[in-house]
Formats: structure tokens, C-alpha cells, sequence
């Protein structure tokens, strides 16, 4: 599948999604336990995303290196309340220093 | 919309959304310089953008587009599943803004997080909607604009690693996490999504660890309602029921 091809039908998988929400009759997405699993999917996904991304290198390996200190940095700046691109950006400032001292 | 809001609460709840925007669209800056960094090339990154709309989805279709083209359904299959939450936000707000027809599909491209939780969060219906709206047309005009920047600078500035750029994905995922983590559960949901998609990476194909973690999400349609909430001291009042204290 071509690069364009992806983002085409995720665009349109994702637009979908959220027409869906206007269509449907309440009922039938807004059960109990519908609502929890769905509020429960973007923290199981976002988790495991933030998993692979800080420990596994590009062959699925587990590789503990500048990104595992990078995130712990990220973490401590959540922790202070720091906004969005703040905390971003001091992750790339530590992975960064990190690298230019040598580390992986 | 004009006649039914006082003037000074129209402005209150256009102030509102706008920060919301302002602070929503400058992140779609570290959302270009990824995407490029990933892979994509300026176009596809801005299509993402237009066409997706959505940040979470977003961060994780590059995410996992990183590892190259063949893990493309993975991309596509996390993307979407981290989508699903705005149908549901769709349910929410659809009856007050009672759209019909382009308004309709229009307001259903820009249900996102932020918009959404500007216009429950208003007092009357007059306020949600103008809140939904605004918030909405704000961040998309932001966060395109944002991605652009992020994007021609991402492309000059070349490997992405010497800037900490891969460093900078697992932060934001992180960052996009972390207001979600408000229970024990949600503590506990990521704690065992996080560990299968690490330990499962070194045997399966890229994007698909994240993929099977998505299952954790689960257990919290069967667990006890009680427990799904909980305030210290976690007192629950069916504690008891069925355990020896």
C-alpha cells in the first residue's frame, strides 16, 4: 500500500467516525459499557504507543538509550503542569544533548 | 446565533475558545516536524492535517508509518481505533448543535477533543455551540497553519535523531496520555498496554504490538462501575460483597 493510499483511508476512516457519532441514534453507541471500553481504548492505545516509541528500536528490539532519560524528563515536566509543546520539546532537548554527548 | 447571547458572554466564551486554540494549535508544530521526520513527505503531512483532523490519530498514523510503508494497516488500524472516541464525542454534541446537511458534515470534520469539551462545557445551548464552533474553526486554521511550520522546518533540518526528534514522539504520546490518567484503572489499563506492546515488539511486525494492547482497553467494560472511579480513600460501598474483610 502506498504512503498516500494510508493516509487517504485513514482520513476518510476518521471522518467517518466522527459522522457516525451525528447519525447513529444514541442508543446504540451510548450503552454503559460501550462508553467505558471506549474511553478506555485511547489509554490502553496512547500507553502502548508511548511504550514501543521509548523502548523498542526500529527492529522491535527493547533498546534502553537517550529516549528512556528523554521521557523521564517529559514525565517531570507533565508533573509540573507544563503546557503541550513544552514538554515535547525539553524531550528533544535531553535526547538531543544526550546524543551530542556520545550516548545512544 | 446573534440576539439570543449577551454581548459580554459571547466574548467570554469566544476568549475561551480562542485560547483553547491558540494553545492546541501550537503543538500541531511538533505534529509537522514529526511527520516529516517519519517519513512523509510536506503534502502528506499537510493532508493529515486537513483531512484527518484529529491529534491522537495523527501522532500515532506517523508513529508507526516511521518503521516504513509495510506496517501502512497497522498505521491505519491504530489511527482508527484511537478515532472511535470521537464518534462518541459526535453523540454528545450533536443534539445541541442541530445541524443538518454541509453544516452537519462540517461540524462532524471538526468534533475533536478540544471542541467538544469547550461546547459541553458551556451553561446554556446558545454558548455550546458558539463555543463548539469557534474552538473547532480555531484549532483547524491553527493546526494546519502549525503543521506547516513544523513540517518546512523538519525538512531542513535533516536526521531527526540528532535532534531528539524520535525522543520527542514518546514524549508527546505520553503527553497525550496523561490527562487521561485520572483512576487507579486508567493507571492500571496503561501500565498493562504499555508492557504487552513492549514485550510482544520483538516477535511480531511493526504496529501491530500497539494494535493487540488496544484489547487492554477491555477489562473496563466488565469491571465493577465502582471501582471505575475511584476517590481516595478508596472506600467502595460494594467493597464487601463477596470478600472477607
Amino acid at each position: 500500500m502506498s504512503t498516500w493510499t494510508a493516509v487517504l483511508l485513514a482520513s476518510a476512516l476518521a471522518f467517518l467516525l466522527k459522522l457516525l457519532g451525528y447519525i447513529v441514534p444514541g442508543t446504540w453507541l451510548g450503552g454503559d459499557r460501550t462508553t467505558r471500553i471506549t474511553s478506555a481504548l485511547p489509554i490502553a492505545l496512547l500507553a502502548a504507543l508511548v511504550g514501543v516509541q521509548t523502548l523498542t528500536s526500529s527492529g522491535g528490539q527493547v533498546a534502553v538509550d537517550s529516549r528512556a532519560a528523554a521521557v523521564g524528563v517529559a514525565v517531570i515536566a507533565l508533573l509540573l503542569r507544563a503546557p503541550f509543546i513544552v514538554v515535547v520539546v525539553a524531550a528533544a532537548a535531553v535526547a538531543a544533548g544526550l546524543r551530542l554527548l556520545g550516548l545512544p | 446565533m446573534s440576539g439570543t447571547l449577551a454581548q459580554e458572554r459571547r466574548r467570554q466564551v469566544v476568549r475561551q475558545s480562542l485560547s483553547v486554540a491558540v494553545a492546541t494549535g501550537a503543538y500541531g508544530v511538533s505534529f509537522g516536524a514529526l511527520s516529516v521526520a517519519a517519513g512523509l513527505s510536506l503534502l502528506q503531512t499537510q493532508a493529515l492535517s486537513l483531512l484527518l483532523f484529529s491529534g491522537g490519530s495523527q501522532f500515532a498514523f506517523v508513529g508507526v508509518m516511521a518503521a516504513g510503508p509495510a506496517g501502512a494497516g497497522a498505521a491505519i488500524a491504530t489511527s482508527t481505533l484511537l478515532g472511535v472516541r470521537n464518534g462518541l464525542y459526535g453523540l454528545q454534541v450533536a443534539r445541541m448543535l442541530g445541524a443538518r446537511g454541509p453544516r452537519r458534515a462540517l461540524a462532524a470534520q471538526l468534533t475533536i477533543d478540544e471542541s467538544t469539551a469547550v461546547g459541553v462545557g458551556q451553561p446554556d445551548t446558545a454558548s455550546g455551540r458558539l463555543g463548539f464552533w469557534v474552538t473547532g474553526a480555531g484549532v483547524y486554521a491553527l493546526w494546519n497553519l502549525m503543521t506547516l511550520v513544523g513540517a518546512v522546518v523538519g525538512d531542513a533540518i535533516g536526521d531527526p535523531r540528532r535532534y531528539g526528534l524520535d525522543a520527542a514522539a514518546a514524549a508527546a504520546f505520553c503527553a497525550l496520555l496523561w490527562p487521561r490518567l485520572k483512576s487507579v484503572d486508567a493507571f492500571a489499563i496503561a501500565a498493562l498496554a504499555c508492557l504487552v506492546a513492549v514485550l510482544l515488539a520483538p516477535h511480531a511486525p511493526a504496529g501491530v504490538p500497539v494494535l493487540v494492547a488496544a484489547a487492554c482497553a477491555l477489562p473496563a467494560g466488565v469491571w465493577r462501575r465502582a471501582r471505575h472511579d475511584p476517590r481516595p480513600p478508596h472506600h467502595w460501598p460494594d467493597e464487601a460483597e463477596g470478600e472477607v474483610p
